[in-house]
């Protein structure tokens, strides 16, 4: 087993870090430079709008898994029990409303400003919008923006959905957010925040694409999620995001022409032992040592879902400049957890094909119907479709409570041993043939 | 008398006829009839109605029906309905159904929709996305295209064309349903003893599987008896159930808890067939049009909404005034998280108000109900020795 080291830094590390530590003292100091916070979420943000019209945002998910990686989360969710929330409802509600009850101390120790605004885009999860009828409950007679994202029931957009969702942000989100930033929306800097977010998204799916290579450069979970930060949440649009991920191509795209494989907190994986496809959140509880149980068995992941439910960039979307409200209503209705149930499998199938995945492995969340209802069928689909070996394990998103470390590693040890057996098997039949 | 125990009798084999036979053999009277059938919560059905088919509510299989290959799909911190589901329809038990609507309630139900288009079962299977935007020319707008995708989705089945006169007669008709119903709760508000919350249960969920005609025969009768003083009162308190609008409690439980002193003179139960409040207009040259108003003006306060208008914990207090009931049993499924996220709110509301609550989950199959009876026994004594 190697030391525990410090983390490497790369320079798109760096410039990350730089940008969330900006954020969040400009959030802190928001009060006082008369800045409106607007609280939203992540899959289907509209973080351009927002930026566009100079506000800051918040997303209560975020700030539910930082408070998970700092261990924090185990006693607001207990906090927010005592206040009646059931032990069975989404963790991260809980997490939140803990945190709010706690004095709203965001992941740098500083006070996190209230909202201006509730931007509720709730895009492939109802309890999205329960948490926003809890929050305002909390902040009582803050303004409420509302954006029903149209679910992919059929498997595709309709242009009725597009019709439904632009007028909303025509005739409801904006004027709202305009009232609540006490400006008009300029949309020729919207546009150019688009062409900006639309060139990040190229620079990431070719991020995302260099696990093709075998080996892979990057792990595209448990380092995707750090990479996937800026376009998914607060930056998507600005100059610094496309700055971060033109570093981050560049840092990638080196390390494949060298044929290094990816960085982890310890250092450099040696070695690719296994190349997998993951389904499902990653554990922030307990994010280091369930990444480590990976990178022990030199297990990388090459592509995962949860890396797209800010967007299901690889797919071919990207936002568009020209086209504004109708590409923001696009993408909210592509993220990942708003695809139907056979869009997800097919997906994972071409995953696993693509990215010549040697098993399909699904880290199912007690907290995440959206994520977890269907995906046991999910996985006997992707089993017979693919023919590789599927591995199941369970645990939350930030309740301590449902995170069995050794049950966990028993589970994985397991299924890594199933996936050696099959490869001596397969490269047994190979020398024979 | 005696006519009611046989219709109550009757509705009771066919709210848990898991075979949907009466509808089976509704279907097989008629070429072009169509079976829709629909998860909870609410899908108009008058739609259905008009285009010569039958709405068939599927509640799930309650503690009827042992679950084998569905606890296969389900991880166990997942509610029970969906497994009860997925088991019936690969059990085939559903075969014979053209198409199935799954309301947007939550993802688990969401999620389903895409479970029967894998497992392919129905010629159609959609996710029913009720707007959440209340606006007649947004969320109105977006409401009647969804309806008319599935009136084409069931055309396209039996080629019937839905006329202004069909659709109107068919709004009437569950107008006079709701109307019965609400009448027939009026009366239990008052007299809750003339008709037991089991027996008005088992005749509400027969209303999911059988003609509307033949449905309000039935509550017709129903009302028409317990006009009449039959039964004897008890010294119960009166309660209103909120929470069970899906996954529904096992009837053990309901009888539960009336025998432990509480009858309960409002729930959630069926609120699908209760879920417009008042009528619908069924005189107007737009009839579809008169449905997405209703929706959008006049749905029931519902953890499908978003409420932030209209709060549901003040209108779960409205509701508790109105029936003049003492108090209010949080009754949710396990895992559910639209009831049990909402439910700290509508308790706070009740604790406002000075309402008397008490809560607890269950499984459609839960067949312990010991801990619930001594819970609403001690409620209901603790509320008549303060009243
Ligand atoms: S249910 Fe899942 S997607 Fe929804 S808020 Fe909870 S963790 Fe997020
Ligand atoms: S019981 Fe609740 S969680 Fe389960 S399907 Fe129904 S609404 Fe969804």
């Amino acid at each position: 087993m190697s030391n525990p080291t410090e983390a490497i830094k790369e320079k798109s590390m760096v410039i990350q870090k730089e940008m969330l530590g900006d954020l969040f003292t400009q959030l802190s100091n928001a009060k006082e430079n008369g800045k409106k916070v607007v609280y939203t979420f992540v899959p289907g943000n509209l973080t351009e709008l927002i930026l566009a019209l100079d506000m800051l945002p918040v997303y209560p998910e975020i700030n539910a898994l930082q408070s998970g990686m700092r261990k924090k989360s185990g006693s607001y969710i207990k906090d927010a029990e005592k206040l009646g929330f059931s032990e069975d409802v989404c963790t991260y509600v809980k997490c939140d409303i803990g945190m709010m009850l706690n004095g709203n101390i965001g992941p740098t120790g500083e006070q996190l400003p209230p909202p201006d605004l509730l931007l509720l885009s709730y895009t492939g999860c109802f309890t999205f919008l329960k948490w926003f009828e809890n929050l305002e409950r909390l902040y009582p007679g803050v303004e409420i923006a509302m954006l029903h994202t149209p679910y992919q029931e059929d498997g595709k957009i309709t242009d009725d959905q597009i019709n439904y969702m632009v007028k909303q942000l025509t005739e409801e989100v904006i004027p709202k957010l305009e009232k609540v930033a006490g400006k008009k929306m300029d949309y020729d800097r919207l546009s150019k925040m688009l062409e900006n977010s639309s060139k990040s998204e190229q620079l990431w799916v070719e991020v995302l694409q260099s696990a093709k290579n075998v080996p892979s450069p990057i792990d595209s979970y448990f380092a995707g999620v750090y990479y996937m930060g800026p376009l998914f949440t607060a930056f998507r649009g600005t100059e610094k995001a496309l700055e971060y991920y033109q570093e981050l191509h560049n840092e990638v795209f080196e390390r494949m022409r060298l044929g290094l494989h990816p960085i982890n907190p310890e250092g450099e994986m040696k070695e690719e032992r296994f190349r997998l496809v993951v389904e499902g959140p990653p554990n922030w509880t307990n994010f280091r040592e369930f990444w480590k149980i990976f990178y022990d068995m030199g297990a990388v992941i090459v592509a995962s879902t949860y890396t797209k439910v800010g967007g299901v960039y690889d797919g071919g979307f990207r936002h568009e400049p020209e086209k504004p409200l109708e590409s923001l209503a696009k993408y909210c209705m592509g993220c990942y957890t708003n695809l139907n149930l056979p869009q997800r499998v097919d997906l994972i199938e071409h995953y696993i094909k693509e990215y010549k995945a040697d098993g399909f492995l699904i880290n199912s969340i007690k907290s995440c119907n959206s994520f977890s209802a269907g995906q046991l069928l999910i996985m006997r689909e992707i089993e017979q479709r693919c023919g590789v070996p599927v591995g199941f394990i369970e645990s939350d998103l930030v309740d301590p409570r449902y995170f069995s470390y050794a049950n966990i590693k028993n589970r994985l040890e397991s299924y890594f041993q199933m996936l050696e057996q099959r490869k001596i098997i397969m490269q047994q039949e190979g020398a024979s043939i | 008398m005696e006519r009611l125990t046989k219709t109550i009798k009757e509705c009771e084999s066919l709210a848990f006829d898991l075979n949907f036979k009466e509808a089976k053999k509704w279907k097989s009277e008629g070429a072009d009839r169509v079976l829709v059938g629909y998860l909870p919560i609410y899908v108009p059905r008058e739609i259905i109605h008009a285009a010569n088919g039958l709405g068939v509510g599927i509640m799930g299989v309650g503690d009827r029906k042992q679950i084998i290959k569905g606890d296969a799909y389900y991880q166990s911190y997942i509610c029970h309905l969906p497994r009860g589901i997925i088991e019936l329809a690969l059990d085939h038990n559903l075969d014979g159904f053209d198409g199935f609507l799954f309301p947007a309630i939550c993802d688990c139900v969401r999620n389903l929709s895409g479970m029967f288009k894998i497992v392919k079962k129905g010629k159609f299977t959609r996710y029913f996305d009720y707007p959440q935007n209340f606006d007649m020319n947004i969320g109105g707008t977006f409401y009647r295209e969804l309806i008319e995708t599935v009136m084409a989705d069931i055309k396209a089945i039996n080629g019937v064309e839905v006329t202004v006169e069909q659709l109107n007669h068919s709004i009437a008709l569950y107008n006079k349903n709701r109307s019965l119903i609400e009448k027939i709760y009026n009366i239990r508000q008052e007299f809750p003893w003339r008709l037991s919350a089991v027996d008005f249960y088992h005749v509400l969920r027969a209303g999911l599987v059988i003609p509307v005609e033949r449905h309000n025969e039935m509550l017709e009768e129903v009302y028409s008896v317990i006009q009449n003083d039959i039964g004897e009162p008890m010294d119960n308190i009166r309660i209103v159930i909120s929470g069970s609008f899906c996954e529904q409690p096992p009837i053990g439980l309901i009888k539960s808890i009336e025998m432990a002193g509480c009858y309960i003179i409002d729930d959630d139960f069926m609120l699908g067939s209760r879920w417009i409040m008042g009528d619908v207009d069924a005189t107007t040259d737009n009839p579809l049009n008169a449905l997405v108003s209703a929706f959008l003006e006049k749905s029931v306060p519902s953890s499908a909404i978003y409420d932030v208008d209209n709060p549901k914990g003040k209108r779960l207090v409205d509701q508790v005034r109105m029936r003049q009931a003492d108090g209010v049993i949080f009754c949710a499924a396990s895992f559910c998280d639209p009831a049990l996220l909402d439910r700290p709110d509508l308790q706070k509301a009740c604790d406002e108000a000075g309402v008397a609550h008490i809560n607890f989950q269950f499984h459609e199959n839960t067949g312990q109900f010991k801990v619930i009876k001594e819970q609403a026994g001690t409620f209901s004594d603790s509320i008549k020795l303060w009243v």
